[in-house]
This record gives structure tokens, sequence and C-alpha cells, in this order.
């Protein structure tokens, strides 16, 4: 295995760059139940139970939730364990509290990202739960006069000997009782499971449904209190281009304009309101320092990317004799993989609203990801202390990652409007979704120089050599010095049982800036794998299933997945005349994916995804409809990169602007989706990002059985 | 000039040339029409101008004197309402911004074809999208919407 194991950040740098996080106050998310009338207090139970003297009970999310359907995910494993009744059940975004909400995963640092939310928060929600219901079973115990052991709790009732009294009466007495020693917890034997597990069709649906579908939902872009001030920023066309000058005579003629100021990142136009800042913007004049500013095509980075190849670069990965078993007997296969710049586009775009008064306070509506950092980027800006700057986190449409930001580039930039404008009324900072296309944080592009020597009918060595720029470098999630083998996770542990293997990386520097796409690195790690190892396998003769079984015998877990999916998929049985199958598999974020793909393709070379059948191995499943919901929308995702985006540059600027030419999957491409779990007692893991990586090779193997090409540059387009 | 939106009558006196959906957004405050593109590229603004989906997003509020227009807030027809009912049983929502376009694009296309087949449906539907790619419940959530309407 390789000398370097997936990064995990210290916790000790993230908190010293990030600083500690203060209490601060969320607005409620309210899982959809009637309104309550007259005042409700709410009584803590530990960090992460609420009780309302309604009888609801609120659990505290420290991660956001942007759809991937955490609000419910995490609620649900409190109601396990405190035994609730689902009807009673709330969420609430946390504070932004390092202390308190932290992600373990992230180094102690608040964030939602890797699809760690249940992983990391599985034990420590089931503690919360327990220890919650043990309070308020000694609540009873005294409200009732009997021994806490004869109190019975159920569906948000304690009861005793013929006394029964809800939660809401009882959490008033219950918070004064000693939380229990963790240690001495029990949890629900699985076999007793009322909510874990169980579906949408038995009750349990996604508690965000009905305010999402009754336009009660709480977004950060629809918070606009009154006189509020709507700002957009002009940044520059190229990357790394700065204001050299700039004239805002005609900008601020432009009816309900109000300030036009620079900050660091570009010039911004204040307005009224959206439309009048956004003609102010347009009649905005810049001139640009571009003496730092990327000025090559994407060809010709990917250009200089294969000249690194030159060299040998950091060794990631070494089995066997490594590389210098590609020389000798048999045949030697290559192939360059070449992968664009990717944008996240969540549906909503970039957006807060902040509201500071200067040397007092600021309150920031946001779509948060990392609320502490935010939080700390404000302090940086506005010269406020953590305790005086609230992060409230809005329900957010969409993120795929990008609203996880290490250098909190949304709130930076606000804040210094905020600051300009020195407090003289609550601000909204917003992206258009040409900003959003145009302005960075790709999915980086690389290149995969893949080779492979076949003798014997086996691989008897397998080459991986990417040159792409880093995510982490630079961020306090890297430490000074480190490899960020983030960029290759998913290759450089590569799963098969090959003799010998070398996996080794250049990371290059380029102004354009990069981010975490969903799934990161397996974004382009899996394809390169798992399609060139069906290149190698009809090299060889053999079946793409049968190969990956003999090669992963020693890994029961991916095995799993390809095997349900083999038999869910009907691999090997007959399909209609232009229709082919292919398969990939992958591990990602400490859960495994097979994905089957059945594609039409035409005589004229078109292509249709018709039908692809999955199969997750997420460990305990706490709510098979939201991992099925995953499956679906991650495939939906990953295919929309592989078949049709891209983001190119041409001398420096971003070619694409919005949707007409950036163009995201829609329904007519569409797939049919079956979604297959696997049955299993391991811990669970997490969704959101692992359902993406194998949909790519899946319908690149597909194609490859359909054409006999090898489909190495993307995205694919619309021929095979 | 008058509009009318969700069956009340609203005076607009703003811009010529300014979008409805900023208008219903920031003066309104009927927020559930959403910004995706501003560009018509995306009908995450749709709304319904005398039961035609419309973009707000390129649609001069000023343009619309004497018109009703349909917001995600106002939407009460029998399809309307078939269409959410669908919508929250299947669970078809996960970051929800796009979702009051969708269900506005299900409300029209099922108040012309209440029986519509697939290709039907991906034809009314493929102009909306949905970047969590909740388009295969979207499907789902159509036929059941027409189910419903019986
Ligand atoms: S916002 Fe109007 S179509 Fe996208
Ligand atoms: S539900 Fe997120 S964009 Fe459609």
């Amino acid at each position: 295995m390789a000398d370097t194991a997936s990064f995990t950040p210290s916790r000790r740098l993230v908190l010293t760059v990030m600083g500690l996080g203060a209490a601060g106050f969320a607005v409620g998310c309210s899982a959809g139940a009637p309104p309550i009338t007259g005042p409700v207090t709410q009584t803590a139970l530990g960090d992460y139970v609420r009780i309302g003297s309604d009888n609801t009970v609120t659990v505290y999310l420290r991660h956001i939730e942007f759809g991937q359907g955490i609000s419910t995910g995490l609620t649900t494993i409190v109601a396990e364990e405190i035994d609730a009744d689902w009807s009673q059940m709330r969420f609430e975004h946390s504070p932004a509290d390092n202390a308190k909400y932290g992600n373990p995963a992230f180094g102690g640092m608040m964030g939602t990202g890797g699809s760690t939310a249940i992983f990391t928060s599985w034990q420590q929600l089931r503690a919360a739960g327990a220890s919650a219901r043990e309070m308020l079973r000694q609540a009873a115990a005294k409200k009732f006069g009997v021994d806490a052991s004869d109190v019975l709790l159920v569906k948000g009732k304690a009861e005793a000997g013929g006394k029964s009294a809800t939660y809401g009466e009882l959490a008033a007495e219950a918070a004064k009782i000693t939380p229990p020693d963790v240690t001495t917890l029990q949890y629900k034997d699985a076999s007793a499971y009322a909510f874990i597990g169980k579906e949408r069709t038995e009750g349990f649906g996604r508690l965000d449904t009905p305010d999402k579908v009754h336009a009660k939902a709480a977004y950060a872009l629809d918070y606009r209190p009154e006189g509020t001030l709507t700002a957009v920023l002009l940044r520059s066309p190229k990357f790394g281009g700065k204001v050299a000058s700039f004239d805002d005579s005609a900008a601020k003629a432009v009816k309900g304009v109000t300030d036009v100021v620079q900050i660091s990142n570009g010039v911004a136009v204040v307005a009224t309101d959206f439309w009048a800042a956004k003609k102010g913007r347009e009649a905005l004049k810049v001139t640009w320092d571009d003496s730092a500013a990327e000025t090559r095509s994407s060809d010709a980075i990917f250009a200089d990317y294969k000249k690194t190849f030159a060299k040998s670069g950091y060794e990631a990965r070494k089995e066997g004799a490594g590389v210098s078993a590609l020389r000798g007997a048999g045949e030697v296969v290559t192939a360059d993989f070449e992968f664009p710049y990717l944008v996240h586009a969540p549906m909503e775009p970039l957006n807060c609203v902040i509201e500071y008064t200067p040397g007092v306070s600021a309150t920031i509506h946001s779509g948060s990801q990392m609320p502490t950092g935010d939080q700390a980027a404000a302090c940086a800006v506005l010269g406020l202390k953590p305790e005086q700057v609230t992060i409230v986190t809005m329900l957010a449409g969409g993120s795929f990652g990008r609203r996880a930001t290490p250098d909190a580039d949304l709130v930076s930039e606000a804040a210094q409007v905020a600051k300009a404008l020195n407090g003289k009324a609550p601000l909204k900072f917003m992206w258009t979704r040409e900003d959003d296309i145009r302005s960075g944080k790709y999915r980086p592009m690389s290149v995969h120089r893949m080779s492979a020597r076949l003798n014997k009918g086996a691989i008897e060595y397998w080459g991986d050599t990417t040159a792409i720029q880093s995510i982490m470098e630079g961020t306090p999630f890297l430490p000074p010095g480190a490899v960020d083998t983030s960029s290759i996770e998913g290759g450089f542990d590569i799963p098969y049982a090959i003799p010998n293997i070398a996996v080794d990386l250049h990371l290059v520097k380029a102004p354009t800036s990069v981010l975490w796409w969903r799934s990161v690195g397996h974004t382009h790690t899996a394809y390169a794998k798992e399609h060139f190892l069906d290149v190698l396998a009809k090299k060889l003769g053999k079946d793409p299933v049968a190969y990956r079984r003999e090669l992963l015998a020693k890994e029961p877990r991916l095995l799993g997945v390809l095997n349900l999916v083999a038999e869910k998929a009907g691999w090997g049985t007959p399909l209609p005349a232009g229709k082919f199958r292919g398969v990939a598999v992958h591990h990602s974020f400490s859960s495994y994916v097979a994905e089957v793909a059945e594609v039409s393709v035409n005589a004229d070379g078109a292509f249709h995804v018709d039908r692809v059948v999955c199969a997750v191995d997420c460990g305990i499943v706490i709510n098979p409809d939201i991992v099925r919901a995953q499956m679906e929308g991650g495939i939906g995702y990953g295919l929309s990169a592989i078949v049709g985006e891209a983001l190119t540059l041409k001398d420096g600027a971003p070619v694409q602007s919005n949707f007409y030419d950036y163009t995201p999957l829609r329904m007519a491409q569409m797939p049919k989706i079956e979604v297959f779990m696997v049955q299993s007692t391991e811990a669970p893991s997490g969704v959101g990002e692992p359902g993406v990586p194998p949909i790519g090779p899946a319908v690149a193997n597909a194609l490859l059985a359909a054409t006999g090409k090898t489909y190495a540059k993307l995205p694919l387009g619309a021929k095979a | 000039m008058k509009l009318n939106i969700n069956g009340k009558d609203q005076e607009y006196a703003g811009e010529e040339d300014r979008p409805l959906l900023w208008y219903l957004r920031e003066d309104l405050r009927l927020t559930g029409t959403k910004y995706g593109c501003g560009v018509a590229a995306c009908g995450a603004c749709t709304v319904l101008v005398d039961g035609q989906p419309t973009r707000a997003c390129v649609t001069p509020a000023a343009s619309l004197a004497g018109k009703k227009i349909t917001t995600i807030e106002g939407l009460d027809t029998p399809a309307g309402k078939a269409v959410q009912q669908a919508w929250t049983e299947l669970d078809v929502v996960q970051c929800g911004w796009c979702q009051s376009g969708q269900m506005l694009a299900a409300t029209a296309l099922l108040t012309t074809t209440p029986k519509p087949n697939e290709q039907q449906i991906t034809d009314g539907m493929t102009g909306n999208v949905c970047r969590c790619a909740t388009y295969h419940r979207i499907r789902g959530a159509v036929a059941r919407a027409s189910e419903i309407m019986g």
C-alpha cells in the first residue's frame, strides 16, 4: 500500500488558522409540521438535542442541508435513540462553533464535505440521542415516583405505573439531570430499529420536502431585510488579472445605483435592486492589469501538463518493481486521458446577506458550508471578534463543493463591500450565473498518462501518472510541505491485484482557482482506472465483470457491489441490437459503488444512456430512499459532466458563460435508474459523492464495447 | 399599470425593462420563483402567464399588463395541486432550488395534456434544468400527478 494514505488535517493547525468559533444563533428550518401558536420554549439536552414545550424534538445539524438529505439522515439517528415519534422531529442548522460542532474529519473545523456527515455523526448522534433519553427517563422516574428502570419510553412519551408524560412536559426537569457518562450508554439493537432503514413509503420521507414543495424553504437568496442594497462584482475576465483603473461615471448614472467600490478582487456596483446593479455593472469600465494573468488556452495547458511527464513525479504508490516493470515481455499499452475544468454550478448561485454595524457586529445569512471559516473571514475583513459575527446557515440550492471554500471567497468579498459602505444598509451580495461559470474554483483540469504491460494473459504492470493543480495546497487543510495526494485519491489506492504498480503525481501551478467538485479526485481517477481496465480486458479477451472478480478476490465489499450489480443488470444476457453494456466499480469516501450502464448507439454514432443499474454498499442504511436519491442524483451529475461539460480557456479567459454553452444534463438525457443496496452491519458511510465516480467509466466502457475505441478525451460529446 | 398575480391586482411602476422575476422576488417578496440563469436557459423562474409556462427572468414586468400570472405561491388548480401532492409523495426534491419551476412546468403540461406519455413528459420538462438531477423522480411524479387527477 502507498506510503501516502489520504491526508488527515491537523486539528491544531486548523484551529489556529481559522480561529475558534463562537456560539451564534440559527433561524429554524421547520420540518414541515403545522405552525405552533403561542410562545414555545426550547430546552437543550446536550449540544445536539432540544425539546420544545410544544413536544417537538429539534436536532442541531452541524452540516448544511443542500439537497443531500442530511437533515433527515441526522435527525433519524437521534430519533432512533431518543425513542421519539417521527412527527415530533425537527431540524435546525447549528450555530458556528468549532468547539461544539466541528467536523472531526476536517480537523475539528465546521464543514460539510467528503461525504463525512453520516460517517462522523453516527456514533456522536446516537450518543446524543441516548443521553437525552436517559435524562428524560430520570426526569420521568422522579415525576412518577418510580424507579428509573421501570420507566418505559416510547414514541415521545414516558410511561410507568399507569402514568404518562410527554417529552415536552419532562424537558425542563430532564435538563437539570447530570448527563450520563457516554461510556455507560446503551444503544438499540438493529433488530429493534423503528426509524433507521425505514422507507419513505412507510412514512419516513424527507423532512425538508413539504417546505420545498410549497415554497416555504428558507434560502439565503430569499432573505432580504427592509432597505437591502444589492451588489454585484465585476471581476477580471482573465484569471489572475487585477484592476488597473476604472471609470464609474456611466455606472453611477444608472437609475438605482448607489455606490461603486473597488475591493481586492474587482469593482462592485451597489444598487437598490438586482436589476439596477446588473445594469450598472454592464456600464462600468475597468482597465485590467494582466501582467500576472493566465494567458494560455486549454490546449496549451494540456500540452504543458504533458511536458511535466518528462521527469518522474511524486511516487504515490509502488508495488513490486514499480515503473521499471514497464519494460519486459509482452505488449505495452498507453493512453493519455484528458479531463477539462468543470464548474459546480449549483442551481442557486452564490450569495449572502450581511447586516453590519461597524465596530459592533455583523450577521451573515448564507448557505454556508464552512460556517466558522466564513466567520473568521468576516472577522478579518471587518475587524470584529468571532463572538460579534453571527453566521446564520440557510438551506442552500446545491453546492457540489462550491460553497466549501477554504478562502471564504463569497463572504470575504461581501464583507469588503459591506465595510466600504460602512454598514449603511443590509447588503445582499450576489453572483450571477455568468459569474458562477466564469469566475473559477473549478474541478481542476488534469492529464492521466495510463500505461500497462500485458503478458501471458494478464496485466503485469499498471502505471498512472497524473499532472494536475492541487486543491489543498495553501489551505489550512494541508500542512506546508506535504504533498496533496487527494488529487489522485482513488488512483494511487487502486485495489486491483496487479503485481507491479506505479502511480505518480505532478502538481502544477496555474492562476486559475480550483476546488473540490462532487467526489473530488475520484471524478477523474475512477474514469482513468475503470476505463483503462476495460481497454486492457478487451485486449486480453476477458469479460469485464469476470476479470474484475478475479482482480478483486481480496476486496469483499467491492466484490459485493460488483456481484450485486451484475446480477441485477442481467450482465451477460443478450441485449437488443444497437445496445451495449459497460460496468465500473469504485470505492470512495468509505462507500462502495458499482454501476452498469446500458447505452444505445445509433448507426451514425449518436448515443443515449438508457438505463443505469447501481449497487451501493454504504454500511447500515439510515434512510434507503435518500440513498436511492443520492445515487440517482450522483449518476445524473456525473453523467452530465462526462457527456457535455467542459470549461475551456481561450487566451486565459473562460469561453463559456451560462447554461446555453456550459450545458448541464437535461431530462431527455437522463437514464432510467435502479438502485440496490447491500445489506450490511458495517458503520454507515456517505452517499453524496460515491454515486458519481463510476458512471463515466461505465458509459465509456459501454461505448468501448460498441466501437472498440478508447474514450480518453472528455467530455464525450454527442457521438461515440 | 396593473398586473394580476395569483388572482390579486398589483400596481407596477418600475423600470420598463425590469424582468418580472425581480419584481416578484424583491418587491412582492414572492420568493418561490427562483433565479437560476437569467437568460431563459434553465426554467428555475418559470411562472404561468395566462396558463402558458413563461420565463420570468427575461419577461419584463411591464409587458404583462392585464395578464394573469400564477406563481408557485398561487398554484391552486387541480393540476397544480396534484403536482404538489405527487412531488411530496415521491420526495422529488433535493436542494429544491429548481423545483418551483419544475412544478409550474409540470402543471402547464398536465393542464394541456392530462395523460402524457413518456415522450410528452420528456418534451414538456426538458427545458427545466435540475442540477441535482432529480429527473428520474420528476418523470415519476408527473405520471403520478396525472393519476391523481384521475
Ligand atoms: S432563471 Fe429564468 S430560465 Fe433560468
Ligand atoms: S433539486 Fe436541486 S436543482 Fe433541482
